[in-house]
């Protein structure tokens, strides 16, 4: 990245995790974009999207790579893009301790992302809060419900362009 | 249902069900029963539904329903300014607001880049190591509680309401507290309190003890707990766990010794796992013995920062307070060491707005919990309490 080549030193983690993501480029190539290499959390997103659940047992297998920690998986919005995403924060706990962000975005109506919940067992419920709040699918899910909200909830509440029903089972829901 | 190749002696037939769950039938024959746990029951916690499929005594599956506090966190993130949203990790974990607002504020300073003053991060370690233990001693108590053990559980609230007069005298509140802002703390800590927390040490060591002796090693409780629930570390590893769950299985892992933050590479304390002398690794019992060590390093890490704490000379806990929070535009995963495991805040900034463009909360229960199902799976009933109480569950967080 550009940031590389301005000769600014990157802090030891990043370094790292750039270390990782070269693997990861090395082995899929054009279906991962370019690390962004900043120091909050630095990243790359899988433009293949269908190839997310490859990229993410490799991840997790591959001896340089190890990352056998799933932190955190956070639905996002992109209302400007048309597009829902996930954003994964990976680590490599115990073992290599690097740790990454991969990001993965869908189309906003009707798309899906193919579930990582085989490769990480925390990714199950994780997946299902994301769809519960997002609504993309997850292809392959083992479970693919709602989670937090009842099953019969109209709409998807964190999506930016989201009004809320006006009643539920009788009840005045707007407040 | 596959047949298992001993099968078909006299009336008793042994099978296999596909997810490797051993039936014995003997001559009547046993179906499987719907047992519905909760959302009110006691040992849930709170409100956690737990629909068991039992065959007798033996639970083939409990699948976990949540959602009965749902209050849509992250949606109420939205539409407040971030210093707003710290009154509102309060209410997640109840039991430990301190450490909530705490991860909250590392993950905006983060995206601020603004330094803390260094009396306001010993202050900050103080009362959440405080918080720690009168949280660690509600898990201990309740846990006590669903194992048929009413007498720990007096003990233990009876030392954290010291733990929360203390605190209730530092922030003004019992329990949700919004002490620690962003870039700082509300007030200073009242005069003399650093006397009366160094009273509390001393009192409450022999106590921590005396829990020891009444409960860690009493038989019954053992016998309730030991290789009851046993998940290996890298399965652990697998579902996410972290905090005393993932310490229980053996893997010496806790954020403020892994990733530390603060002024927590300053102080010395040990992150204490089971060894395998006392109970199984990975049962119930460990993850309750590592609560209850933990307890004790509490107080030595609340014994150095008593020492090594500046003075309150020209001190303004609100100096590096910024006026108007608007980070530049980027994402932060930002995290700590909650009593109950990683919390985790990932939050999204579009560097025009006071508001955050999306702030998720990385739950630390809501992720130890997930791993129940398959916990649970072939345990006996009055197990299955046992395993839910072991995994310390405070339904305000997994809900959010």
């Amino acid at each position: 990245m550009s940031d590389m080549e301005e000769g600014r030193v990157l802090p030891q983690s990043v370094q790292q995790s750039a270390a990782a993501y070269e693997v990861v480029r090395e082995a899929f190539g054009p279906a991962v974009s370019d690390f962004d290499a900043n120091e909050f959390m630095p990243f790359f997103e899988v433009l293949e999207t269908e190839k997310w659940q490859d990229i993410a047992l490799f991840m997790r297998d591959h001896p340089r790579l190890k990352f056998n920690y799933m932190a955190c998986l956070s639905g996002v919005d992109y209302p400007a893009e048309e597009k829902l995403g996930i954003v994964c924060n990976l680590e490599s706990l115990g073992v290599l301790g690097h740790r990454i962000a991969v990001k993965v975005k869908c189309a906003r109506n009707g798309g899906s992302i193919p579930t990582a919940s085989y490769v990480w067992h925390t990714a199950n419920w994780h997946e299902r809060e994301a769809f519960d709040m997002f609504g993309m699918q997850f292809t392959g899910h083992p479970d693919p419900r709602r989670i937090l909200c009842p099953e019969d909830w109209e709409g998807f509440p964190l999506r930016k362009d989201y009004a809320v029903q006006e009643s539920y089972h009788g009840i005045k829901v707007p407040y | 249902m596959q047949e298992l190749g001993m099968a078909e002696q006299g009336s008793i037939r042994v099978s296999r069900k596909d997810n490797n769950v051993v039936v014995i039938e003997k001559d009547l024959a046993t179906e499987e029963m719907v047992l519905s746990m909760g959302p009110q029951h006691p040992s849930t916690h709170g409100v956690l539904k737990l629909e068991c499929l039992t065959d007798g005594e033996v639970v083939t599956s409990a699948e976990p329903y949540l959602g009965y506090l749902h209050r849509c966190f992250e949606k109420h993130c939205e539409m407040v300014d971030y210093p707003g949203i710290v009154p509102y990790t309060d209410r997640m974990d109840y039991l430990a607001g301190m450490n909530n607002e705490w991860a909250y504020c590392i993950a905006v300073e983060k995206l601020l880049d603004i330094e803390i003053p260094r009396r306001v991060e010993f202050i900050r370690v103080i009362v959440s190591e405080l918080n720690r233990i009168a949280s660690h001693l509600v898990a201990i108590g309740t846990y006590a509680i669903d194992l048929g053990a009413f007498t720990p559980f007096l003990f233990c609230f009876r030392d954290r309401e010291h733990i929360l007069s203390l605190l209730e005298w530092a922030s003004g509140a019992r329990m949700l507290y919004n002490y620690i802002w962003i870039g700082g703390v509300a007030f200073d800590l009242p005069a003399d309190f650093i006397k009366r927390v160094s009273e509390f040490v001393d009192y409450f060591r022999p106590k921590a003890v005396e829990l020891c002796k009444l409960l860690t090693e009493n038989e019954i409780f053992v016998k309730r707990t030991k290789g009851i629930g046993i998940m290996p570390p890298d399965v652990a590893i697998n579902y996410g766990w972290s905090g005393p769950m993932l310490r229980g299985s053996g893997v010496q892992w806790d954020l403020r010794r892994n990733d530390p933050y603060s002024v927590y590479p300053e102080l010395d304390f040990k992150v204490p796992v089971p060894d395998g002398r006392f109970s199984d690794i990975g049962d119930c019992l460990s993850r309750h013995i590592v609560r209850a060590l933990e307890m004790e390093e509490s107080l030595s890490i609340i014994e150095q920062c008593i020492s090594k704490m500046p003075g309150s000379e020209g001190f303004n806990p609100r100096s590096a307070v910024p006026k108007r929070v608007r980070p530049k535009a980027g994402e932060v995963y930002g995290r700590a060491e909650n009593p109950r495991g990683e919390l985790g805040f990932y939050i999204q900034s579009d560097g025009k707005s006071t508001r955050p463009l999306r702030c998720k909360a990385r739950s630390s229960c809501f992720v130890n919990l997930s791993a129940m199902k398959d916990l649970s799976r072939g345990q006996l009933i009055p197990d299955l309490v046992a395993i839910i109480g072991s995994i310390d569950i405070v339904l305000g967080e997994v809900d959010r």
